[in-house]
């Protein structure tokens, strides 16, 4: 590797820095072992065979690149304005606006799809409204109906991470270029691309890397097996042939395309930042003018509507069953709670060491563990697990702890997004100082770290416990009848005809994990700002 | 909340072992609905701990593929004892492996074909239909079906059960000709979903006309929801069937009570929970017969199933020709 100048911050020796790197690097370590180590359990369980990369495969790696970077492109592509606008803006229930905006993203896939497809279906809000005009109904399935469901899944979260980057820049930057009488288009060009050219990369990457594993939702809004995803290829190697061989040679497939898109994203400069600030609020003087107003409210307006109406179907169609559910769906949803419970404190354990780690350096190994969580096909863990569990343990006996495990990893990644950004700011900024007093280890958490980090501590416990509440996991592989989850009885009801109780169920598991999300993202708040 | 959670963990594994100790406990695999709180799994665990003695578990997978790769990838160190939940597209594949013992359950089942398999005894049976709103008009067979513009949602018979069964039935009834009733329905499919709650889910939606389902689900909601709304479409090439079985794993340390679980399986206990829980026929007729308003069962040559043998040789085939007929 080339010799590259780099900040004094960050030449020191490793004995010098505040706090170890070590247990960053463990945490990657572990993270890299289990998603390796169970696709290495699925490969060597294979009884020959293995059969290779058939036309099939092909077509289906195929699709699914091409999919998984139009979904990527327009996601962030549509973040950019409306987090812009949502940066700029100040306005009554903007906060309780910007956490609903999230909700998409953690809705479970097959209530999502049906709530996508009762504004934007067949039948949907959108095409009765056009049939009163006599225009024909919206064609929603095909490869532009995947994007589509995959930008509301992830237009949420492109926005909150593009968010966070406009917060990072001082508010003392935006005064200084405001006496400088910067319009909107000089601190476009001064502050908000350079901005934009750090973070962008990093929030793609990531996008790309969810969607390269997308599935059921693919080939749902697809419309056929046209829309063969890798995942889907997989899911067929392990469910239709049982050719564990050929799973797991997709599955690393998956990997590797995930790593390429991690290393091509890591390879942008991140550049010098923006320094420190007082962290006193911000003033858009820039963004006082009509049009700007104008050009915002639009924005809002757009992803209002876009994020706003499937959840509004999803609450029409299970209000009515709520106060009625029965017994087990309130023991699934204490299930539940407790799995995002264990899944949250575990994200912690691994993540803040892990973040402070790659903001001492250890960039590429870090972030490289991070993202694997989100490529690896959550079946391959589930099934490598069950190889590496079954001759030690019962696998229903450690089905709880194993989800919260599995939901954990595939949380790691927004996490490491949401930490590193600040964590490497705040290590920019106090390291030296610290050092000079003699302040490190524990000392250096909680006075320095924690402080600073509340905010991004609190998102990432949210959203972490949210997904993991909303998410079906590895339960389904693992379950016994006493211990499913609120996802799985939601499933469990739809496949028993109980439509209406399983959309009451998707309500209340909506209602949890927006609470959830609340309660730790407010939980963590410190400053004005968000 | 974690050290909670290990405790408890524990404390599960300790209750488990002890139990076994104290009575026999049979276990039984199956597939997830079966175990859920609305399937038949709690009836019948009551029923049958209510005569056996012993404690009978469910322990759910997935569906019925996913039971089957279940049982492989455990092999012989399995701690099941019974595996309830294959159909006949999966016995060939799940006799191979060697895992099944031989079985000799005696019942006068209320099949209308013949049933002789000396692993596999059935326990329910449905036939795959398309289901419709009784008010629309429904096609008579595939041809009409691909000629009309009626738009209808299917699973894929890559992850579902239902959508392998639609493969089969086209290609039970129409042989060679199978790849042109494809090129016929594909204007016709509006999506195809992963499993069967997404399709009934679109269908109920809206999304389309008609949905891949059994000729029994009209009947949960007559019965259940008291709505008359919704009618399967009859065709008169037949009906492919489903026919659901289960079998003894020959690593069991239980063989005598897992026979006693078989026989039970046929026994009016057992079949008399079935129609109104899984939503099928029961392999052998209840005293109380059918609920009133259950669909009706068919004639004999409108029932087509493939043999065993035949259906896992002809899988792979059917698959290539629904791939390239839907994938232009």
């Amino acid at each position: 590797m080339a010799e590259r100048a780099q900040p004094i911050g960050r030449a020191r020796p490793a004995s010098l820095h505040p706090v170890a790197p070590w247990p960053g690097t463990c945490a990657a370590l572990g993270v890299a072992l289990l998603v390796l180590g169970t696709l290495a359990a699925v490969a060597m369980r294979a009884e020959g065979g293995g059969s290779g990369f058939g036309p099939a495969e092909v077509s289906a790696l195929r699709f699914t690149l091409i999919q998984a970077s139009l979904s990527a492109v327009f996601s962030v592509g549509l973040a950019i304005p409306v987090a812009r606008a949502l940066a700029r803006r100040r306005f009554a229930g903007r906060r309780v606006l910007i956490t609903i905006l999230g909700a998409p993203f953690i809705l479970p896939v097959i209530v999502a799809i049906l709530g996508l497809l009762a504004v934007f279906g067949r039948s949907g809000w959108i095409s009765d409204a056009l049939g009163v005009f006599g225009i024909a109904p919206l064609r929603i399935y095909g490869l532009h109906g995947v994007v589509m469901a995959h930008v509301f899944f992830n237009l949420p979260l492109a926005t909150r991470l593009i968010l966070q980057g406009w917060q990072e820049i001082p508010a003392e930057r935006f005064r200084l270029a405001a006496q400088l009488n910067a319009g909107p288009r000089a601190m476009w060009r001064l502050l908000e691309a350079p901005m934009l050219r750090r973070i962008l990369p990093g929030v793609m990457a990531v996008i790309f890397a969810i969607c390269l594993s997308s599935f059921a939702v693919a080939l749902t809004l697809g419309g056929g097996p046209k829309a063969t995803t890798l995942e889907l290829a997989i899911y067929q190697a392990f469910h239709f042939d049982f050719d564990l061989g050929r799973a797991a040679v997709l599955s690393t497939v998956q990997l590797g395309l995930t790593v390429v898109a991690a290393v091509l994203a890591l390879r942008v400069p991140v550049g010098e930042g923006f320094g420190a600030g007082l962290d006193r609020a911000v003033v858009r003087w820039d963004a006082t003018g009509r049009s700007a107003t104008a050009l915002d409210v639009v924005w809002i307006g757009f992803a209002t509507l876009f994020l706003m109406l499937p959840l509004l179907a999803v609450l029409v169609a299970g209000a009515p069953g709520l106060l009625s559910l029965p017994a087990p769906v309130w023991s699934a949803a204490w299930v539940s709670v407790q799995v995002a419970a264990l899944s949250t404190v575990l994200l912690l354990l691994v993540a803040l060491p892990l973040s402070a780690s790659i903001a001492l350096g250890r960039r590429q190994l870090g972030e490289i563990a991070g993202i694997l969580g989100l490529a690896a096909s959550p079946l391959v863990i589930g099934t490598g697990l069950f190889v590496l569990i079954y001759p030690v343990a019962n696998p229903a006996h450690v089905a709880l702890p194993v989800t919260a495990l599995v939901n954990m990893v595939m949380a790691l990644p927004f996490a490491l997004r949401i930490l590193v950004p600040r964590m490497q700011q705040v290590m920019q900024q106090n390291a030296r100082l610290a050092l000079a007093l003699d302040m490190r280890g524990p000392a250096f958490w909680r006075r320095v770290i924690w402080p600073r980090c509340r905010a991004q501590i609190g998102f990432a416990a949210g959203l972490t416990a949210a997904l993991s509440l909303g998410d079906l996991g590895v339960v389904a592989l693992f379950a016994d009848p006493e211990t499913a989850t609120l996802p799985l009885q939601v499933y469990r009801l739809m496949g028993a005809y109980r439509m209406e109780t399983a959309q009451a169920a998707a309500l209340l598991l909506f209602i949890l994990s927006m609470g959830a999300f609340w309660l730790l993202d407010r939980g963590g708040k410190f400053h004005a700002e968000a | 909340m974690k050290p909670l959670f290990v405790a408890s963990a524990l404390l599960a594994a300790t209750a488990a072992t002890t139990a076994t100790a104290e009575t026999p406990e049979l276990v039984v695999f199956t597939y997830d609905s079966f175990v859920s709180e609305w399937g038949p799994g709690p009836a019948v665990e009551e029923a049958f701990e209510a005569t056996c003695g012993c404690d009978l578990k469910f322990v759910g997978a997935g569906d019925g593929a996913a039971l089957l790769a279940r049982i492989k990838l455990e092999g012989g160190r399995s701690e099941a004892d019974i595996v309830l939940g294959l159909d006949t597209n999966l016995t060939a594949a799940a006799k191979e492996t060697g895992l099944f013992a031989p079985i000799a359950v005696d019942a006068n089942y209320a099949l209308p074909i013949a049933w002789a398999d000396d692993s596999f005894a059935p326990y329910d049976w449905g036939y795959f239909a398309f289901v419709h709103n009784a008010d629309a008009a429904a096609p008579a067979n595939f041809r009409a079906l691909g000629d009309s513009d009626a738009k209808i949602v299917i699973q894929d018979p890559r992850s579902s059960t239902p959508g392998l069964g639609l493969l089969m039935w086209v290609k039970a009834a129409y042989g060679d000709e199978a790849p042109a009733i494809w090129e016929g329905l594909s204007d016709n499919i509006v999506t195809v979903t992963k499993g069967w709650s997404e399709a009934y889910g679109l269908f109920l939606e809206g999304e389309a006309d008609m949905v891949l389902s059994y000729t029994t689900s009209p009947a949960y909601h007559l019965i259940a929801e008291e709505d008359g709304s919704k009618a399967a479409a009859l065709f008169d090439e037949g009906h492919y069937m489903q026919v659901e079985v289960a079998g003894k794993l020959a690593a069991s340390d239980q063989p005598e009570l897992a026979d006693q679980f078989l026989q039970f399986m046929v026994s009016d206990a057992f079949q008399s929970i079935i129609p109104t829980t899984n939503w099928m026929f029961p392999a052998v007729m209840p005293e109380g017969g059918l609920p009133e308003g259950f669909a009706e069962t068919l004639s004999a040559d409108k029932s087509l199933l493939l043999p065993a043998g035949d259906a896992a040789a002809l899988r792979d085939e059917a698959l290539d020709e629904w791939l390239s007929a839907l994938s232009q």
